[in-house]
């Protein structure tokens, strides 16, 4: 072994120590221009007062509520959640199909999928809740409000996620259809769609677990479920029923979120 | 010649599937009250409203929405910046190949998955009712909520990871943490700094909302002036925030796009 | 250097993969085992390093227990076995200093490591290594940009840096060429010759073994069933006595080169 020492060119890539410099030290100045935007109003004194109340109300939930049974209760309200979800994911899922062929570079080709993709792109940018108030204005508050919403949002989404899909596949299928002579619609139906469908169908899943979770929410604007009864309850720091809303929400989704999984898990 | 004589193709699984689907589909529908004639009906009102909003909006009103959305993209900042670091360590602990202890990884990953289930708009009304409204309670809901989201993204890639270069490190003596440092963290670094970014553009749309239950940035301007029923300028709050988040979507596409 | 002492594993699905293996390997051989895929010649070679448990039996490397050391023991012993793998397993975003330089972590405490510390003798150590395998001037390329070949002379430069007794090489040119094999077997045995390295490779192909290696073990369904010094032994009655080792004779895909 030589005891010479061995004499190494340090790396020196002046342009990329630059690069670096303005990309760290350009996110570290934006993280503190954030962090000194809001200000941390000295917790109020009755914070503490509050919490407590609220664990208090999660130790006794209101039960009452669980029970009641009428359009008033609690099980009525999670299943209009539930159903809103249902009806906004799945109809939206296949309106989404033709959009997203439209956006697909492989199907159009590149100037018609580019169109498509901005069209999708632009209603992917409209927050539910906005979608949800407009429609409330529309049709009146409910649940159809919220199914609206939801389903002209998960278009947006639901058809970026499957052009995705579309664009990733194997064209294989699709020539072979071609090459014997089937016209557009044959290679749509008996090459396209057989082909992503188990894709399609786990995004769908997956957009639905997405969207009981929106809908929830969208309720406190008036779209109807189970967000108008939470935000209540907890503006009137009534924490029992909160509680028990945020019990059962949490309890229905996981389930929602386990057996989609399960599906999701068994078509790909 | 003979006729062959094959046996008809056993579609009852798939039919009932498809029946019980838009039986669902359906059913949801009936349950929520969804009219298809009164809608019809209800749009030629609709129009009047959408008309208020946006033909034309309150231009004029445009400066005034600076601010609050200069709030809102400044809470979105944090409250990723916060829920990202917070999740890269429980992710780590919450993955079951590094480490491999059920009684940890288990209960985490539950936890987790709690966060994850409540909506980001109930974890903001209940920051509010603690700590009062204001972006404060906002950057709270939003770390909350970014926490959940990218933990269980992570520890998903952790779990995808070339498990060779964990052996290899192991078998040269290396401790549990130059295990993470050396093999580990350089495979999912690229994804984690992705997923922040698709956070970060969760966070702007959350935050812009998020105002509505008076957590702060643009969403309280907005739920404002749409109780004092100023349509035109909701139009043009809209409009705004509109381009605004397609801006960061953009960029930050672009961005995550030449990370991995 | 090397025992195995009535050492059997079984896998928790039911698989016996070593079935009572007593074996002695002296310092500074070059052992090549071979056997059919599936034999337990994974095993065997991760059992020195403990990278999987022995069900039954003790392996002792220089004298010391690897099958009952734990923790901070278990970290000395592995750090004087450098082992080298069929998928090279180098940190592909790295640098390749970086990842030769992480064959020095068992010798220092972790913060420095995990920051990145090394001292520059180190520094020295990895510059040697790599240019024991004629790769110095790649010092600060990125791994993934690197061939296979010299993905893997990476690889036993990150082992070189250990400054290991003991070099463990698992199907080392499975992924290679057959250039490429000639080469990284070449480096492998300048290694064990020049450093005195007991080296433990398993090979997939029966020609090396008797090309490269001073002893050649063979493992079938679990146990040692051929175990030979290679000195003068003729290609044909080496491939005779490796019928036992197979359970057939020795085919086309056994060999590297053409039978």
């Amino acid at each position: 072994m030589t005891d010479a020492k061995i004499l190494v060119p340090k790396k020196s890539d002046p342009l990329k120590t630059v690069y670096r410099i303005v990309n760290y030290g350009g996110l570290a100045l934006l993280l503190v221009w954030g962090f000194l935007g809001i200000p941390y109003k000295g917790v109020m004194k009755t914070a503490e007062g509050t919490i407590h109340a609220l664990v208090r109300g999660f130790l006794n939930p209101d039960l009452l509520y669980l029970g009641n049974m009428t359009i008033d209760g609690l099980p009525y309200a999670i299943l209009e959640t539930i159903a809103i979800a249902i009806a906004g994911t799945f109809v939206s899922a296949v309106i989404s199909i033709p959009f997203a062929l439209l956006a697909s570079q492989n199907i159009v080709g590149p100037r018609v999928s580019k169109v498509g993709k901005f069209i999708v792109t632009m209603i992917r940018t409209f927050p539910e809740l906005i979608l949800a108030l407009i429609f409330i204005g529309v049709v009146g508050p409910g649940a159809p409000a919220g199914i609206l919403a939801l389903g002209i949002h998960s278009i947006g989404m639901l058809g970026k996620l499957f052009s995705e899909a579309i664009e990733s596949m194997d064209m294989g299928v699709k020539e072979a259809l071609e090459s014997c002579g089937a016209n557009p619609f044959e290679v749509l139906f008996r090459a396209v769609l057989p082909q992503v469908s188990p894709e399609l169908i786990s995004y769908t899943l997956y957009r639905f677990e997405i969207n009981m979770r929106a809908a929830s929410t969208l309720g406190l604007v008036g779209a109807g479920g189970i967000g108008a009864p939470l935000i209540f309850a907890i503006r009137n720091r009534a924490w029992p029923r909160a509680a028990i809303i945020i019990i059962v929400l949490v309890v229905t989704v996981t389930i929602i979120d386990a057996i989609s999984g399960r599906i999701r898990k068994k078509i790909v | 010649m003979e006729r062959l004589i094959v046996p008809r193709p056993n579609h009852l699984r798939r039919n009932l599937i498809i029946l019980t689907v838009v039986f669902l589909v359906v059913g949801s529908g009936w349950f929520a009250g969804f009219d298809f004639v009164q809608i019809f009906r209800n749009f030629i009102k609709g129009g009047r409203l959408l008309r208020r909003m946006f033909l034309p909006p309150a231009w004029s009103y445009a400066p005034k929405v600076v601010t609050p959305l200069i709030e809102t993209l400044r809470m979105a900042l944090v409250g990723t910046f916060w829920g990202a670091l917070t999740a890269l360590p429980v992710a780590v602990f919450a993955a079951n190949n590094f480490i491999r202890n059920p009684y940890v990884n288990k209960p985490l990953r539950f936890i987790l998955n709690i966060f994850r289930t409540i909506p980001a708009m109930v974890l903001a009304s209940l920051f509010v009712a603690v700590f009062g409204t204001g972006p404060f309670s906002g950057v709270l809901a939003l770390s909350v909520f970014t926490f959940g989201l990218i933990s269980k993204l992570t520890y998903e890639s952790i779990e995808a990871i070339d498990y060779g270069q964990v052996e290899a490190l192991m078998s040269l003596g290396a401790t549990k943490v130059n295990v993470l440092r050396y093999a580990i963290l350089p495979q999912i670094l690229p994804q984690f700094m992705s997923y922040t970014m698709y956070g970060f553009e969760v966070n702007v749309r959350a935050a812009a909302v998020l105002g509505y239950v008076g957590a702060g940035g643009i969403g309280q301007t907005f739920e404002h002036n749409l109780a004092w029923r100023e349509f035109d300028k909701v139009g043009v709050i809209i409009v705004i925030s509109f381009f605004v988040v397609l801006v960061i979507d953009l960029v930050s596409s672009r961005i995550r796009r030449s990370l991995v | 250097m090397i025992q195995f002492q009535n050492v059997s594993k079984v896998y928790p699905n039911g698989t016996k993969a070593l079935n009572d293996v007593n074996l002695e390997i002296k310092e500074g051989e070059f052992v090549a085992i071979i056997g059919l895929s599936g034999a337990g010649k994974s095993t065997m070679l991760r059992l020195i390093n403990q990278l999987i448990d022995a069900t039954s039996g003790s392996v002792l490397v220089d004298g010391v227990d690897v099958t009952k050391a734990k923790g901070k023991k278990l970290r000395e012993v592995r750090r004087q076995i450098g082992m080298i793998f069929q998928g090279f397993n180098i940190v592909k975003r790295a640098s390749v200093l970086t990842n030769v330089l992480s064959g020095r972590v068992g010798y220092h405490p972790s913060w420095k490591t995990v920051l990145g510390i090394f001292p520059e003798e180190d520094k020295q150590i990895a510059y040697r290594a790599l240019q024991r395998v004629d790769i110095l001037e790649k010092v600060h390329s990125r791994a993934s940009d690197l061939s296979g070949g010299q993905q893997q002379r990476v690889a036993i430069a990150r082992a070189l840096a250990q400054e290991p007794k003991l070099m463990l090489a698992d199907e080392p040119v499975a992924s290679l060429d057959p250039i490429t094999t000639v080469q990284v077997m070449d480096y492998l045995k300048k290694i064990n010759r020049e450093d005195g390295i007991t080296t433990v490779a398993n090979l997939h192909h029966v020609d090396l073994a008797l090309k490269y290696a001073t002893r050649v073990v063979g493992v079938r369904e679990g146990r040692l069933v051929y175990d030979m010094p290679i000195k003068g032994i003729d290609k044909p009655r080496f491939f005779k006595d490796l019928e036992k080792v197979y359970g057939r004779p020795i085919e086309h895909d056994d060999v590297l080169e053409e039978v």
